[in-house]
């Protein structure tokens, strides 16, 4: 059982790319970590550092209190689960899972009681005898799972894991996960590009972008509290309305309407954010209503999203499904002062 | 408009003689009898000399072998039954299989450790002298033969005859150096095709290189290992001008490609058994290759197709 | 029979020896190493390892490929007595151009270089083509590809006898004088001999016997070519010659490249063929063939070798490109 620190982590390749920037984070132990971020923000790498896959650079990675950097993969006690999956094609579920404790030279009835455990949690009883090629892609990530429990390791490593499955597997498996992770007790490290698995499956999500840390927190944290621009858009779906304003006075401007801050800024420049469901047609405050010209409606029968413009800029609103609502119209909304973020032009720093 | 005018402008079922349904008729039909008909020539030589092998010395100088398919039917299997026992095929082909199983394995195997080293060992150097065999795969053997000819002259003195000019040890290294460049060049197309996460896993696992090798890299290449093995099977058991040059022409050693030559040469007359003996040294290389076709095309493939 | 037992005890227990005997010397070698490399501290490990593994490989081709071609270099430049003498042997096999011997065997390997490598190419195209559109493709490419199985001695005598020669009146025994006659009420023609004919009979020979090897190969990377290519191109308006022209052919041309490449070396390399069915004569004699009779007819070294270096410098060009397209492609990965 061990938590997992990233201290000061650089990965260079040449001069010109530097692909993990100063990454510090420290993971606790048994908590279920998320790194997310757009394809190429180094998040894989720096798992893959972890790992002992890729050599670090800079700085030091820590399990429980080890400095591993210089430890072969093999001795970091950490299992990992690919994206791929990396099932051993020629060798039966049951060879892939024993496969590392013969490597770690276990006894033989201690291989086959781990791997028959291990087996009974996923649900593989009747699938030991089968190649990989037998099986569906929920059962082979199963079966890389498997693996990875049956080492007993002081981390999991998941990288994409549920990448390769369809929709539907995807959701069932997200439940799964999270189970899995309670009843195993052990520190799950989880990388992936969707920000729903984010959300969904971490007790903390670590956010990455053009391979520097943009915010550590919980789910909730991140979503009310963005630190930046790039939390703000990348975090919540449909994403967060981003309208260019000039403030002062403690008022924002925009091209098509103005609003109060709530907190006073001073006079600068920057971008106003709010979420869709902050807009509604229960217009309590007159002063931070705006007028909105509807192009396109989404009804998905438990939400209706409106899609337009107010003054120069592009909106989305997310609205009362029983609202009746016509392209072309144009409606008024109030917006929820209390949820607004306010970013600095230059810095896309969070000023609100 | 009226029902009349919907009518006539609806779509009509074309008969089959109509003038575009007969050209595709038409060409499809020439496709069909171009392709058989290419067929049907291309078998041509070789069922030409199955007839013939059947035939007695005094039918082959006077008709073609056609005329056999007519009655009279005269078939015999003299030329058979002589060629197998009177002229010594049957040591021939012995000797081909002396020299085949050999100089197939060993090349196999030294390829399979240096493939892997190509594909998954980094080491300095190691792109350049794989450049190297790359264009190692197209000199002519011509450009090998004194000097190799001296060194196994030596070779011969200083073993006691035991690996020599004339000897199958010596035919097994020729051909093993001489394989090798295209024996590596298929095994490392294929290695490095295999999935890295595949060796990543096993690293976490804590795999090292022989039970990387072993027990993973040779199970999952039984594919590549076998085009390999037919392909140069086929190819040394075909070969004529390294046997020429390191074996010799002698009765004792001689494989079934240089046993017919010579009884190209020397039975001016007799060339009835010619018709056998060739036939019967296409039965072993016929049988590999139409079981086994799946991996021959495969080995051809290999690196073949670009693009 | 006799034949039975000679080979069970003469010659069998060798076979086995060697089927099991060389991978396990070669694993205990492989094992070894790895064992004695293990004592070396884990960074090291690295740097030893990969030239045990491909040092058995390594040591092969510098004996057996370059210090042999190294060697016959220099023999090309020594005369009969092992003394240095410059290009004497090369002005020798090249005298007299236009009709010297040398000039007689360029001249035929020309006609293989471009007739052989042309008509397999060719051939190779239209049968990839065509086998493509027919439901029967599968055995019918077998049956064109079967010649590669088989020995070029055997494919010399098949072809040796399509080419039989009988007076002129009397019954043909040869396919091709019998069509000659039949169908087109000639003489017969003593193929083999005549040498305004032989060597595109042989030719003929070995375009039948590699076609199949180029027809697999281009069919291949056609059906490479996704099918939806073709299908936008006909929604297009394209008829069938103008989708071969403008869409299929620029699209294998890449792998045509690679055959033709490699049947150019083919035919750089044909002896077989020559020796079985001409022994060379006739003006029939290849570089590849000449260079062998010099070595063990004339026993001139000398000769041999400047034979076997022209042969090299004519590979050269191949070889070039082959090691270009080969770094091309390792940019790409």
């Amino acid at each position: 059982m061990a938590s997992v620190t990233f201290d000061h982590v650089v990965k260079r390749y040449t001069a010109d790319v530097t692909v993990v920037k100063d990454f510090n984070v420290e993971i606790k132990d048994k908590e279920f970590m998320v790194l997310v971020g757009p394809s190429g923000c180094g998040k894989s790498t720096a798992l893959r550092m972890l790992a002992g896959l890729e050599s670090i650079t800079e700085g030091a990675i820590r399990i429980g209190d080890r400095v591993v950097n210089n430890l072969p993969a093999k001795d970091r006690d950490i299992a990992m689960v690919f994206q791929s999956y990396a099932l051993y094609p020629h060798m039966s579920v049951y060879d892939n899972m024993a496969f590392p404790l013969q490597m770690k030279k276990t006894p033989k009835a201690e291989i086959d009681r781990r791997v028959k455990d291990a087996s009974r949690i996923l649900g593989l009883d009747n699938f030991l005898q089968r190649k990989p090629r037998a099986l569906s892609g929920g059962q082979r990530q199963r079966v890389a799972l498997g693996r990875a429990i049956v080492r007993n390791p002081q981390v999991f490593l998941l990288d994409e894991p549920l990448s390769n499955l369809d929709a539907k597997l995807r959701g069932q498996t997200r439940i799964e996960l999270q189970k899995l992770h309670r009843d195993l007790e052990t520190t799950f490290i989880y990388v992936t590009h969707d920000q729903v698995e984010a959300m969904t499956m971490g007790d903390r999500i670590a956010l990455m972008y053009d391979g520097v840390l943009q915010q550590v927190g919980t789910p909730g944290d991140i979503y009310d509290k963005p630190a930046n621009l790039f939390v703000a858009g990348f975090i919540g779906s449909p994403t967060m309305n981003f309208v260019p304003v000039t403030t002062s006075n403690g008022t924002a401007k925009a091209s098509g309407f103005s609003v109060k801050l709530p907190k006073p800024v001073g006079e600068t420049t920057g971008v106003l954010g709010f979420r869709p469901e902050t807009l509604t047609d229960r217009i309590t405050d007159a002063e931070s209503a705006l007028e909105m010209k509807v192009d396109v409606v989404e009804r998905l029968g438990s939400d209706q999203f409106l899609y337009g413009t107010v003054g120069g800029d592009q909106v989305t609103a997310r609205v009362d499904p029983r609202l009746a609502v016509a392209v072309g119209d144009s409606v008024r909304l109030g917006l929820d002062t209390r949820t607004l973020h306010l970013f600095d032009a230059k810095s896309e720093k969070a000023l609100l | 408009m009226s029902v009349a005018q919907e009518r006539l402008s609806a779509p009509v079922a074309k008969a089959w003689y109509a003038p575009e349904q007969l050209t595709e008729r038409i060409s499809g039909l020439a496709l069909h009898v171009a392709i058989i008909g290419i067929t049907v020539a291309w078998l041509v030589p070789t069922v030409g000399l199955f007839v013939s092998s059947f035939r007695s010395l005094g039918d082959i100088q006077a008709s073609g072998w056609w005329s056999a398919l007519s009655p009279p039917f005269r078939f015999t299997l003299d030329n058979y039954s002589s060629v197998i026992q009177t002229n010594g095929l049957g040591t021939a082909l012995l000797n081909s299989f002396m020299i085949t199983i050999p100089a197939t394995i060993i090349p196999t195997t030294i390829a399979a450790f240096a493939a892997y080293a190509f594909s998954w060992m980094r080491f300095p150097f190691r792109n350049w002298i794989f450049l190297a065999l790359v264009g190692l795969l197209v000199v002519p053997l011509q450009v090998t033969f004194i000097p190799l000819l001296s060194m196994f002259r030596a070779l011969g003195d200083m073993t006691g005859g035991f690996i020599g000019n004339g000897t199958f040890p010596a035919v097994w290294l020729a051909h093993t150096g001489y394989g090798l460049p295209f024996s590596i060049y298929l095994l490392s197309n294929f290695f490095r095709a295999l999935p890295s996460d595949l060796f990543e896993s096993a690293e976490i696992d804590g795999a090292g290189t022989l039970t990387v090798f072993f027990r993973i890299i040779l199970p999952l290449s039984v594919p590549a290992l076998a085009s390999l093995v037919i392909f140069q099977f086929l190819w040394v058991w075909n070969d004529l001008l390294v046997a020429l040059i390191y074996l010799g022409g002698t009765e004792q050693v001689a494989p079934l490609t240089v046993k017919i030559t010579s009884l190209v040469n020397s039975l001016g007359q007799g060339y009835q058994l010619l018709t056998a003996a060739a036939f019967l040294s296409m039965i072993v290389p016929l049988i590999v290759f139409f079981s086994l076709q799946r991996f021959f095309v495969r080995g051809i493939l290999a690196g073949s197709v670009k693009g | 029979m006799d034949i039975l037992i000679t080979f069970l005890t003469g010659y069998l227990p060798w076979i086995i020896g060697v089927l099991i005997g060389v991978p396990a010397l070669l694993a205990a070698y492989i094992i070894g190493f790895e064992f004695v490399i293990r004592l070396l501290p884990q960074e090291r490990q690295g740097w030893v390892r990969p030239w045990v593994w491909v040092g058995p490989a390594l040591a092969f081709v510098a004996v057996f490929l370059v210090y042999p071609t190294i060697g016959t270099v220099i023999v090309s430049l020594e005369d009969k007595q092992g003394n240095f003498a410059g290009l004497l042997n090369f002005q020798h096999v090249l005298a007299d151009f236009p009709t010297g011997d040398g000039w007689i065997s360029i001249r035929d390997n020309l006609y293989w270089l471009i007739l052989y490598t042309g008509f397999v190419l060719l051939f190779g195209v239209l049968l990839a083509v065509l086998t493509d559109r027919v439901p029967y493709e599968t055995p019918v490419k077998s049956l064109i590809f079967m010649p590669m199985a088989i020995s070029f001695v055997a494919l010399g005598v098949i072809w040796t006898f399509m080419y039989s020669y009988q007076p002129p009146g009397a019954p043909q025994t040869g396919t091709m004088n019998s069509l000659l006659t039949t169908l087109f009420h000639a003489q017969p023609i003593t193929w083999l001999q005549d040498k305004r004919v032989n060597n595109f009979a042989l030719i003929l020979a070995a375009i039948w016997g590699q076609t199949g090897f180029a027809m697999v190969i281009l069919s291949a990377a056609l059906k490479g070519i996704p099918g939806e290519l073709l299908e936008a191109a006909r929604v297009d308006g394209a008829g069938e010659i103008t989708i071969f022209r403008r869409v299929i052919f620029p699209l294998m041309m890449p792998t045509i490249t690679v055959v033709g490449t490699t049947l150019v070396i083919f035919s750089l390399k044909a002896f077989d063929v020559v020796y079985v069915m001409t022994q060379g004569n006739y003006e029939t004699n290849v570089l590849a063939n000449k260079a062998y009779l010099e070595l063990f007819t004339a026993f001139n070294k000398g000769r041999s070798g400047a034979v076997a270096v022209i042969l090299l410098l004519a590979v050269i060009p191949v070889l070039i490109f082959n090691m270009r397209q080969f770094r091309t492609v390792e940019a790409r990965r």
